[in-house]
């Protein structure tokens, strides 16, 4: 832009261009390259249902699928993810991804405020999708990174477990 | 045969009845409306240059180059918000010669804690006014750091408030019997030091707020992560000059709250100002390592305490002495006094005594402020007590249910006033134990401790038994001059499609308050649960009431609903009585619909009322104006806090060579009176007994000999995940209240009140062949091997 004081422009104004697949539809948009992938989802893309807890990938909160593995997107820059097919909690809902395990946390009330739960189902989804019998403490060893403060985790894996009976009862895994 | 039949068996019969929340979907999609996620046009966003120094004085601000930069739209300090906004003082009446400094938004000369916020900056991004504060130029002056309890109360120590005498912000004592005489005349005297980690309430929202203040309107809106937006109402039109109806507080979804987003915090009172300052939105979201330094933390309590008892192990008398160190000032509105208060309150409570004194000091120092967090004062009062009652026991030789079964106050024996003046209405305690003893299959579990321990296995069996305040009326704050209500408000409407929608001032936090209160007016009125749509949470839109803290949203907000819809559904039969030429005594409403009271017949749909009252009242009887809208309020009366009470059990293991715990088993038997939806209220007990598992084992800020938190980030700071945690088996013994018609109480604090006494008792009980005792929570792997000689 002409007649901008030059000084008063550095290197934190420069933009990048990155592109990913999110939800299925390719999206474009400018980032700066301290921007966190969390950051670029939530505010540029108004992907709100991912949530930034620790910035520092110890409580899970921000969970999302990276090329089908499910990542901290408080870890990564967004510029890292270029290129990348990410799928996040409004993604994962549309397509009925995560249906069961939805309704079996609805009926069992396996979530209370709400703000851990898009990880909690993400990364359940992961143990599921790998192992089709967990055990109570299998499920709980692969929650330990997801961190609740209100259910006391109980409920969670009751849950989760109720899922993977579901399946295995009715004839294996979806 | 089929079961016979029960009162859930009647139809739109909801109390009583685990349903889940209707407003969970949306959370588990993705689509919470936390305020995190808000964006409105030409919203800005703050930041905050944080003290470095515990206490220090300010001697320069340089904001020149920090105002330079693209972007940044106001830089300001304590001075420019000073300015608009008045002080405040944490202080209340009823406690008496209790002294507080005055809080500002941003201070103007002096920092009191290491991470206490100076400067703010309001930018176009987060990240902008980040790189502005990097700017900024302090010049500070070192002053004397109180850094703990001890130099606290040092004679001639280092002052937090200079000029100040001592660093004293209340003292109180309570001495009811004859305690000296009491003890001098005890068979068995017992007696113990404890002390209480501070730890802080973790949520994973951390606070974040939107302010948005229109001139032209003269209009502050404020999008609140709190669970008290009335208190929040009232508090930003008085500080900032503003007539309360032209302010209007909005709490959406929050990420957890815990007692913790009901404080005034300085940072969110100065988004206020700087809102007002730019005539435009301001977001501000504390990031977690803010959070550690700025959301207030709990406990930090060193009591001592010995127990008078007879030959036979009845307790005779308690005495006390809480030592409490806060921060620098007390917290508004609601102080940093009342844990200890509490503290000194609750101890002994469940057991029959007449001596008791107590001694609480609560102390300043140069930390972040201290306040109320879940089962505020409970967990420290519980512990206490029970651990020695199990000392006691272990002198005398009783078994720790043995001691507790003679010593609580009888079921049969309330009313009942306790010697440190609480009235009971009515408890359970035999009952609980006698239920807890069976659940944890007790003697089994003694007989395979006694087995393993052969082998070198050491397992631990701890029982707690705890009393927890709920439903609290005036005399919580009300009395001391705080403008925090103790009633709650509720309007309910027939719509003009015949649902019924409930504005209620009682909030959501996750722990299902929407749910129950739909359960309370559907069952109350005779309507199936998905016709009924609760509102919660809006200023504007929900009358004024306490909202929720204290376990008071079921207890208090729920009978405010049953009162409203009684009142509504003889609005309603009122109608319908017209219409249909009969008595409204004659009337019931069944499934929604209005039928004959005795036969049961369908008369009438409501919707059919509510059509001709909105829309044909022509055919009405001349002179009928139909009230299918009530507005009602309650306040409570009787009792001035509704009391529960339960016992928690808990089995764990020591590994007497690393000193890790590891938690087996826990139980809880627990009595809130009538229970409205019991999945939630067992929800409500796992993650309340967690989160005191977490403090047991886990919780602490650390801080160092100047001031800083040590471990301010969720990498360092040990909060309990799902690895660690034990399942946890519910019971329950139902003493309703006789103060209300639905005889609900509070069931948020009990899990928390009695989870980290009962892991103390039971760590003890498991280092009792090494003749090695804890009596320090969090109880960490040094301290059990320090405890055992072997570090």
């Amino acid at each position: 832009m002409r007649g901008l004081d030059e000084p008063l422009l550095d290197e934190t104004d420069e933009t990048v261009r990155v592109r990913f697949v999110v939800n299925g539809r390719k999206v474009a948009c400018e980032v700066a390259p301290r921007d966190t992938l969390v950051d670029c989802l939530r505010d540029k893309l108004e992907l709100t249902g991912t949530h930034a807890g620790c910035e520092m990938g110890a409580c899970g909160a921000c969970l999302v699928q990276l090329d089908g593995r499910a990542v901290h997107s408080c870890l990564i820059f967004a510029v890292q993810a270029d290129g990348a097919r990410i799928e996040t909690i409004e993604g994962l809902t549309e397509s009925g991804m995560l249906a069961e395990l939805q309704a079996e946390f609805h009926r069992r009330n396996a979530l209370q405020c709400g703000f851990c739960t898009s990880g909690m189902l993400i990364n359940a989804h992961e143990l599921l999708s790998q192992t089709t019998q967990p055990s109570r403490d299998e499920i709980r060893d692969a929650l330990s990174g997801n961190y609740c403060r209100c259910t006391g985790y109980e409920a969670i894996v009751d849950a989760i477990e109720a899922v993977a009976k579901a399946r295995s009862d009715g004839g294996g895994a979806t | 045969m089929s079961a016979p039949l029960t009162s859930l068996d009647r139809p739109n019969s909801y109390i009583g009845r685990s349903v889940p929340r209707p407003n969970a979907k949306r959370l588990l999609a993705g689509r919470g409306r936390y305020v995190s996620d808000l964006k409105l046009p030409r919203m800005l966003y703050a930041a905050f240059l944080r003290s470095p120094h515990a206490h220090a004085k300010i001697v320069s601000i340089n904001i020149d180059e920090a105002r330079a930069i693209e972007g940044v739209h106001l830089v300001a300090t304590g001075a420019d918000l000073a300015k608009i906004c008045t002080p405040w003082v944490g202080t209340l009446d009823h406690f008496k010669g209790m002294t507080s400094a005055p809080q500002m938004p941003l201070p103007l000369d002096r920092v009191v804690w290491a991470g206490q916020a100076v400067v703010a900056v309001v930018a176009e991004s987060r990240a902008i006014a980040e790189d502005a504060l990097e700017l900024i130029e302090i010049d500070y002056e070192d002053l004397p750091v109180v850094a703990d309890l001890d130099s606290a109360r040092q004679v001639g120590g280092a002052l937090v408030n200079p000029g100040s005498a001592n660093n004293i912000c209340f003292r109180s004592q309570l001495d009811n019997g004859t305690v000296d005489d009491a003890f001098a005349h005890a068979a068995h005297v017992v007696e113990e030091e404890f002390s209480f980690g501070r730890h802080t309430a973790v949520t994973l929202e951390p606070r974040a707020l939107v302010a948005d203040y229109d001139p032209a309107a003269g209009m502050l809106t404020v999008h609140h992560g709190t669970q008290t937006p009335y208190q929040f109402q009232d508090l930003y039109s008085r500080h900032y000059g503003i007539p309360e109806a032209r302010v209007r507080v909005i709490a959406t979804d929050i990420g957890g709250s815990f007692g913790m987003k009901l404080h005034v915090y300085h940072e969110d009172m100065a988004v206020v100002g700087l809102s007002i300052l730019l005539g435009r939105p301001v977001k501000y979201v504390a990031d977690r390592i803010e959070s550690f330094v700025s959301d207030i933390h709990a406990r930090d309590h060193r009591v001592r305490a010995r127990m008078a008892l007879d030959a036979k192990g009845g307790i005779l008398a308690v005495d006390v002495v809480d030592l409490t160190a806060i921060g620098a000032f007390s917290t508004f509105p609601r102080t940093s006094v009342v844990e200890g208060n509490q503290v000194i309150r609750l101890i002994g409570a469940p057991y029959r005594f007449k001596n008791y004194r107590a001694t609480l000091e609560v102390i300043f120092q140069n930390k972040v402020q201290t306040s109320q967090y879940r089962a505020v004062g409970h967990p420290i009062a519980c512990a206490v007590t029970e651990r020695l009652v199990d000392i006691a026991a272990s002198k005398i030789g009783l078994d720790p249910f043995a001691i507790r079964a003679q010593n609580v106050i009888p079921d049969d024996a309330y009313p009942e006033i306790s010697p440190t003046g609480y009235r009971f209405e009515a408890l359970s305690h035999q009952t609980c134990l006698k239920r807890l003893h069976e659940m944890m299959d007790y003697d089994a579990l003694r007989a395979e401790q006694a087995d393993l321990r052969k082998r070198g296995v050491y397992r631990g069996i701890g029982i707690a038994t705890f009393v927890e305040i709920t439903n609290p009326s005036p005399a919580f704050y009300g009395v001391g001059g705080a403008r925090i209500s103790s009633q709650d408000g509720a309007i309910v409407s027939l719509t003009p499609s015949g649902e019924v929608r409930c504005l209620i001032s009682v909030t959501e936090q996750g722990q299902g308050t929407e749910a129950i209160i739909s359960q309370i007016v559907a069952d109350q009125l005779g309507l199936a649960l998905e016709h009924v749509k609760v509102v919660t949470g809006d200023t504007e839109v929900t009358p004024h009431g306490g909202a929720t803290w204290a376990c008071r949203g079921a207890g208090i907000g729920g009978e405010t609903a049953l009162q409203a819809t009684r009142a509504l559904k003889r609005n309603i039969l009122e109608v319908a009585a017209l219409i249909l030429q009969a008595q409204p005594s004659a009337l019931d409403i069944i499934d929604g619909e209005v039928v004959d009271a005795v036969t049961r017949k369908p008369r009438l749909p409501i919707s059919e009322i509510a059509r001709i009252a909105y829309f044909r009242s022509d055919t009405l009887p001349s002179g009928t104006q139909a009230q299918l809208t009530v507005s009602h309020h309650f306040a409570p009366q009787g009792y001035p806090f509704a009391f529960t009470n339960g016992i928690q059990g808990c089995a764990l293991e020591v590994d007497v060579e690393t000193g890790l715990i590891k938690l087996l088993k826990h139980f809880i038997v627990e009595d809130c009176g009538r229970v409205i939806n019991p999945m939630l209220v067992d929800e409500q007990l796992r993650g309340g007994i967690v989160q005191g598992l977490g403090a047991a084992l886990f919780e602490e800020c650390r801080y160092s000999e100047t001031g800083q938190l040590m471990n301010g980030s969720l990498a360092d700071y040990l909060v309990p995940m799902p690895m660690e945690m034990p399942d946890i088996v519910i019971g329950h013994v139902e003493t309703p209240t006789a103060d209300t018609e639905l005889g609900a109480k509070g069931v948020g604090e009990a899990g928390t009140a009695a989870a980290s006494a009962c892991v103390l008792n039971a760590v003890n009980d498991a280092l009792a062949p090494f003749d090695a005792t804890i009596n320090s929570v969090p109880i960490t792997p040094a301290k059990v091997l320090k405890a055992l000689k072997r570090f």
